[in-house]
């Protein structure tokens, strides 16, 4: 697999994408089942293999998310945790986790920032020392008012099976730090089996940027996670992990069952 | 023919620009999924108006399937008793299902099966976008499922068997408050997991670019047939049309024939009735525009009932039409702009005004369209004894029977 020099930066998330094997890219949602468990968990997944972390934020309308990771927001969500709380979450695990651990992207729908203000939210998250964003029903073309205010966080877009040559080419040029390849139609969680057309797809999306590619949507087990660590640079894995956030413990052989499956894929 | 009646020669009115956005509001903020999607909506939605054949159609089924034009009648007794010159009644509720939802639902399944789309699936609240869905479908021979949520499944059961009856699948939704807006997430959710092969029918002004517009497209009809009906009976145009509004779809297709064809100046006052439930001082509403922040839900920017983290509030209306949390985003920019008035009409005075109906005129209105109607006592004192007001009687209230007798109506 050529290595591209451009890809990785020394900052940001694309820190977190080894030159040499894929990334494992961790979620987990922000507040559940608690504060104290999430931050244990956070720290757990660090600990046993994840070269990123994503961030879930809580929301009331998750509109991309399946069942589990619907249900772990709305726990969250009753205790109060939002977008501010999530934010100051991770500036706890970012301070006390230092140099060389896993960079941080928040996952959060759009409308928590627009409600906060994209200045805000912004200065918010580079005081938190987080890497980068997602936001699942934010398409390029929505972006506007969150990248003026976005300087030093990268801003992750999403690519799908059903995305035009053309939106491939849109979606590419607008991310940074990586795009994030949904590898099937339908919401977040876990599925039995991956699409065939999987291989295709990030082929299509590899040859449209310069950054990494991660696969996320429906890996739930560590066989996937090496078949996909294959084909693209990253291996997102969310519903399995948040399915056992009420015991950090379980995060941390988890998510090292799935680093080691990452890191042995290629070889 | 009054010339005030002919649309000007100037352009008044023109929104949205082509991102969808009326102003700052609409736009398209959805999962990538579903983008292209909708760009393929778009453009088959535009290359179908363009298309003689199409819209032939599409006039056949409104004046041989659905009963257009309805009426335009005038409530003599009605204006009497508020006060009024004289009220106009325009009776979507005489529409066949019920409502006006059915013009929106046969463009949108003519516009599927053009796609080469068998599938339809929708949302519903009091469950007459449902039921219009399910009757175009069947109409169509599509394949049809509509979600709805438990809290709505209970208060209108009969649409409900309906819906079954006309060949759909009804697929009950229970998260949240099992309400309309958990309906739209529930849809919304399937259509991006089933994008390839189903049709969204999507049934009213919201929803993402091209959705506001494609519905005002096909709703329209009822402002051009008021403008039309109103000559040779009136003088001058009325000064004021009111419609109800949910998420605002009779609303904005009485009012937008007189934005575009009505200059500013004889424009009457156009006011838009919404759910004020239990008091806007309470928590339990559905008055977006009253109350509400700007936000994003169902992936447009509009008016939203919100807390101080962005989440969605719930909404609550007597009308399960209503109780959305957020409001076609044409409404926000109309608002705005100050071109048409919001107001907010509480559970009480609905009733109070679906009962009036029914007594001085008998005709029985869906509790969503008596929030209009509960507007007329209330303008009467600034409109005047000699006013002209038209009102959109945007469905009848024959599903609304168990919710009026456990309200106390028509008790001995």
């Amino acid at each position: 697999m050529p290595s591209d020099p451009g890809r990785t930066e020394a900052t940001g998330l694309g820190r977190g994408f080894p030159a040499d094997r894929a990334a494992l890219v961790v979620y987990l949602m922000a507040g559940y089942p608690d504060r104290a468990t999430s931050l244990e968990s956070l720290r757990a997944a660090a600990r046993s293999g994840a070269d990123v972390i994503e961030l879930g934020v809580p929301y009331g309308n998750p509109l991309a998310d399946g069942p589990v990771i619907a249900e772990a927001a709305a726990v969250a969500r009753e205790a109060g945790f939002g977008l501010a709380e999530s934010i100051d979450l991770a500036a706890e695990f970012i301070a006390g986790a230092g140099a060389g651990a896993p960079p941080v992207a928040l996952m959060t729908y759009l409308n928590p920032l627009m409600r906060m203000g994209p200045p805000r939210a912004a200065a918010a998250m580079r005081e938190a020392g987080i890497a980068g964003v997602i936001v699942p029903d934010m398409p390029p073309e929505a972006a506007r008012p969150w990248l003026a205010a976005a300087s030093g966080i990268d801003t992750v877009f999403l690519v799908a099976p059903t995305s035009t040559p053309g939106r491939l080419a849109t979606v590419g040029a607008a991310a940074s730090g990586f795009v994030y390849c949904v590898s099937t139609t339908g919401v977040t969680g876990e599925r039995s089996e991956l699409p065939a057309e999987l291989d295709a797809l990030v082929r299509k999306v590899r040859a449209r940027t310069t950054l990494p590619v991660a696969v996320g949507f429906g890996i739930s087990e560590p066989a996937q996670a090496s078949a996909v660590a294959r084909i693209a640079d990253g291996v997102v894995v969310g519903s399995a992990v948040v399915r056992r956030q009420e015991d950090p413990d379980a995060v941390g052989e988890f998510v090292g069952w799935l680093a080691a499956a990452v890191r042995s894929a290629r070889t | 023919m009054s010339d005030v009646f002919l649309p000007s020669a100037e352009m008044a009115y023109s929104s949205p620009d082509a991102q969808g956005f009326f102003g700052p509001y609409g736009g398209t903020f959805v999962p990538e999924t579903v983008v292209p999607a909708l760009a393929e909506l778009d453009e088959a939605f535009q290359t179908a108006l363009a298309d003689p054949g199409f819209v032939a159609e599409f006039g056949s089924l409104l004046q041989d399937y659905v009963g257009r034009p309805s009426p335009l009648y005038r409530a003599d007794r009605l204006a009497a008793k508020v006060g009024l010159g004289r009220v106009y009644l325009k009776r979507e509720d005489l529409n066949h299902t019920g409502a006006h939802k059915i013009n929106n639902t046969i463009g949108q399944c003519l516009l599927a099966r053009r796609m080469g789309k068998h599938r339809v699936i929708a949302e519903t609240g009091a469950g007459q976008h449902g039921v219009a869905t399910a009757t175009a479908a069947a109409l169509m021979g599509m394949e049809c499922s509509i979600f709805m949520g438990t809290e709505d499944i209970r208060r209108q059961s009969l649409n409900v068997y309906k819906m079954r009856l006309l060949g759909a699948e009804v697929v009950p939704v229970a998260e949240g408050t099992g309400t309309l807006a958990d309906a739209v997430t529930a849809a919304l959710r399937h259509w991006v997991e089933r994008v390839g092969d189903t049709f969204y029918v999507l049934g009213s002004a919201v929803g993402p670019h091209p959705y506001p517009m494609i519905v005002r497209e096909f709703q329209k009809v009822i402002g051009e047939e008021t403008l039309v009906q109103l000559q040779g009976r009136e003088e001058r145009l009325p000064d004021a049309v009111i419609a109800c509004i949910g998420g605002g779809s009779n609303a904005i297709g009485m009012f937008y024939p007189f934005l575009r064809d009505v200059p500013a100046d004889k424009r009457p006052l156009l006011i838009g009735a919404e759910a004020a439930g239990l008091g806007i001082e309470t928590d339990k509403h559905g008055a977006a525009l009253t109350k509400g922040v700007p936000g994003v839900l169902h992936g447009f920017y509009s008016y939203l009932l919100q807390d101080d983290a962005g989440n969605p509030l719930e909404a609550y209306s007597i009308s399960a039409g209503l109780d959305y949390p957020g409001v076609g985003p044409e409404h926000s920019y109309l608002k705005d702009e100050g071109l048409v008035r919001y107001e907010a009409v509480t559970d009480t005075e609905a009733l109070a005004a679906f009962a009036l109906l029914t007594q001085t005129e008998g005709i029985i209105p869906a509790i969503e369209s008596s929030h209009a109607l509960a507007l007329l006592p209330r303008l009467a004192p600034e409109l005047g004894p000699d006013a002209v007001v038209v009102v959109n009687v945007s469905g009848r209230g024959d599903k609304d029977m168990d919710i009026v007798r456990e309200a106390g109506l028509g008790a001995e």
